[in-house]
């Protein structure tokens, strides 16, 4: 089954062949070409902005006549993006963590064992994919109050430790693991749970990979719950420090710009990097999910 | 064979295993996402506003919502947001994909391209395209419109244009998404389908009403399932463009998740809130089954 989740690679695109003047294909990669260079315009303008002094941010030129670091230095010593940048990794570390060793875990005691009450837990954990975020934040707030979490890590992380979404994900990727190898482990005296970490996973890799990229990239943009768990400035995340600074210097566009690239263009770099592993998780969690 | 006074069966070790392994996701989905779930039912019907006690108020808060204008404005807006994006989305994500599928010069880099909005942190775009969308000199969108002569909008400022300004960022983060799925799809058609079309002396137009289209259905209804939810769901990108997050001017860009945001988090009427979380909850539901039974009989 895992087979299908590389499906991009299972017909090479099409019109191959030597290359040969086409007209109508050339003008068609054009157009692509320049629908591509608009969709990436805002980030241009985003990344542009924030090397410009004040005066030259209503300037269309995207290299500025006199680049500067001013406003990263302005940034970074009179607002607390660099805590901020920091909670976020720690925050979308931590949980991409979590989610992967339970998610992994859950989704192959689904797939591997045979016990009562399988299915049960099986279609419990799938059923909860049918609740919204939002249904869920009021009863999270309270929890958090009562609880004490409230303005805390913790407080920010708890919803999204464990997925079911990542859970299934995994399940699916387990059936290709062949159980006869999982006997001979047994033979070999391992215990299950060595079974699992040291011949399972090794075997997963490429849907643990596409799981982690995923769960960093959720929790790293991630907006409506640690907006309301975290009122303390201290513990914002990164998009809620950009939106409460924005908030205040409202018309200083080059700040803004410098945070929101503070906020994107480091993730942005690494997920570049990653393209081929993040084009083939989107396929792979899509089309099974 | 074994030396234990009393074996364990193989499938009671199995059991054990697997309990073992499941104990704190199970633990955790019950008490993260079924006990609040039950939580947002209850509180639904309760008047609690964080203080005083819960009283039980029956449908109260239901037919509060029923009677509030800027409920159904948010409603509305919400169902715009759906209407036009997910078909807008859609045409735009398939015909890049269509044609990218086609193209072999820089492929990965054009795919690149279109795809990297997708990455980006959504509340941080929305403050972008704010600056875009700003009057001259500041905005660069009306700069460039005045340049090639067209008169200047306002954008964001408009009781009118401001909601399908909103929408287009979120069709824009989007997209990237939508295109790599199609791809997929695309990709996934057997090339011999399209041989035998050529035998058959179909052309370019036949082809891709009667094989590429048709086989793409199951790609094309997971991202209508997928692409509507979003919508219904839509926040960051309102709640940083429009004025202090209001989603405003005039509610006009208001989604119901902001609606939902405002009563619980700035006045706190949290049975109020919840019950429009339960409304939401109900909506989704039935648009996604409507999707899938609409699937079904074509």
């Amino acid at each position: 089954m895992s087979g299908d989740a590389f499906v991009l690679e299972r017909r090479p695109a099409r019109s191959g062949g030597r290359w040969r003047f086409d007209p109508r294909l050339t003008l068609i990669w054009t157009v692509l070409l320049l629908g591509g260079v608009v969709m990436v315009t805002p980030i241009a303008f985003m990344v542009s902005a924030s090397f410009k002094y004040p005066h030259e941010i209503f300037d269309l030129r995207l290299i500025p006549l006199e680049p500067t670091l001013e406003n990263y230095t302005h940034i970074l010593s009179t607002s607390r993006f660099a805590t901020w940048f920091l909670n976020s990794l720690a925050i979308s570390t931590v949980t991409t963590i979590s989610v992967v060793f339970f998610d992994s875990l859950v989704g192959y005691a689904l797939c591997k064992f045979r016990f009562r009450g399988r299915m049960v837990v099986f279609v419990a954990i799938l059923s909860t994919l049918m609740i919204p975020t939002e249904m869920l934040v009021i009863p999270w707030y309270v929890m958090s109050r009562n609880f004490g979490w409230l303005n805390s890590y913790w407080g920010i992380m708890f919803p999204g430790m464990i997925t079911a979404f990542g859970a299934f994900l995994m399940k699916q990727f387990f059936e290709s693991v062949p159980d006869e190898l999982l006997d001979a482990a047994r033979i070999d005296g391992l215990n299950e749970f060595q079974i699992w970490w040291h011949v399972a996973m090794p075997l997963v890799t490429p849907a643990l990979s596409a799981l982690a990229i995923f769960t960093f990239l959720s929790n790293w943009t991630a907006f409506l719950w640690p907006l309301i768990v975290a009122n303390d400035r201290a513990l914002f995340t990164l998009p809620v420090g950009l939106a409460s600074f924005a908030g205040e210097v409202l018309t200083e566009w080059e700040l803004i710009m410098t945070g929101a690239s503070i906020a994107t263009v480091p993730a942005l770099l690494v997920f570049l990097v990653l393209q081929k592993y993040i084009v083939r998780g989107v396929v792979l969690s899509g089309l099974k999910g | 064979m074994t030396i234990l006074a009393r074996p364990i069966s193989l499938g009671t070790r199995q059991a054990l295993w697997a309990w073992a392994f499941l104990a704190v996701p199970v633990v955790f989905f019950v008490v993260i996402r079924f006990w609040p779930t039950l939580h947002a039912f209850y509180l639904a019907f309760t008047d609690w506003n964080l203080v005083a006690q819960p009283n039980f108020i029956g449908f109260a808060n239901f037919v509060r919502a029923w009677n509030d204008p800027v409920f159904w404005v948010a409603f509305a807006n919400t169902f715009l947001y759906l209407a036009l994006g997910v078909p807008i989305s859609l045409l735009v994500a398939f015909a890049v994909a269509y044609y990218l599928d086609q193209v072999r010069f820089l492929h990965g880099f054009i795919r690149a391209l279109y795809f990297l909005p997708f990455l980006t942190t959504a509340a941080a775009m929305g403050w972008v395209w704010k600056w875009l969308y700003q009057p001259p000199p500041v905005g660069i969108i009306n700069m460039i419109l005045g340049a090639v002569g067209i008169a200047q909008q306002p954008f964001l400022r408009s009781t009118s244009q401001a909601l399908p300004s909103v929408l287009v960022v979120a069709i824009w983060a989007g997209l990237g998404f939508q295109i790599v799925i199609f791809l997929a799809g695309l990709r996934a058609i057997p090339e011999t389908y399209y041989e035998a079309a050529k035998i058959d002396g179909a052309t370019r137009w036949q082809t891709l009403w009667r094989i590429t289209i048709p086989l793409l259905r199951p790609t094309l209804i997971f991202l209508v399932v997928i692409g509507s939810i979003g919508f219904l769901r839509i926040f960051d990108q309102v709640f940083n463009m429009t004025t202090e997050g209001d989603g405003g001017p005039l509610n006009s860009t208001k989604p119901i998740v902001l609606y939902i945001y405002q009563s619980a988090f700035r006045s706190f009427q949290m049975g109020y809130a919840a019950a429009v979380t339960v409304v939401l909850f109900l909506v989704m539901l039935v648009i996604t089954a409507i999707q899938l039974r609409l699937a079904r009989v074509k």
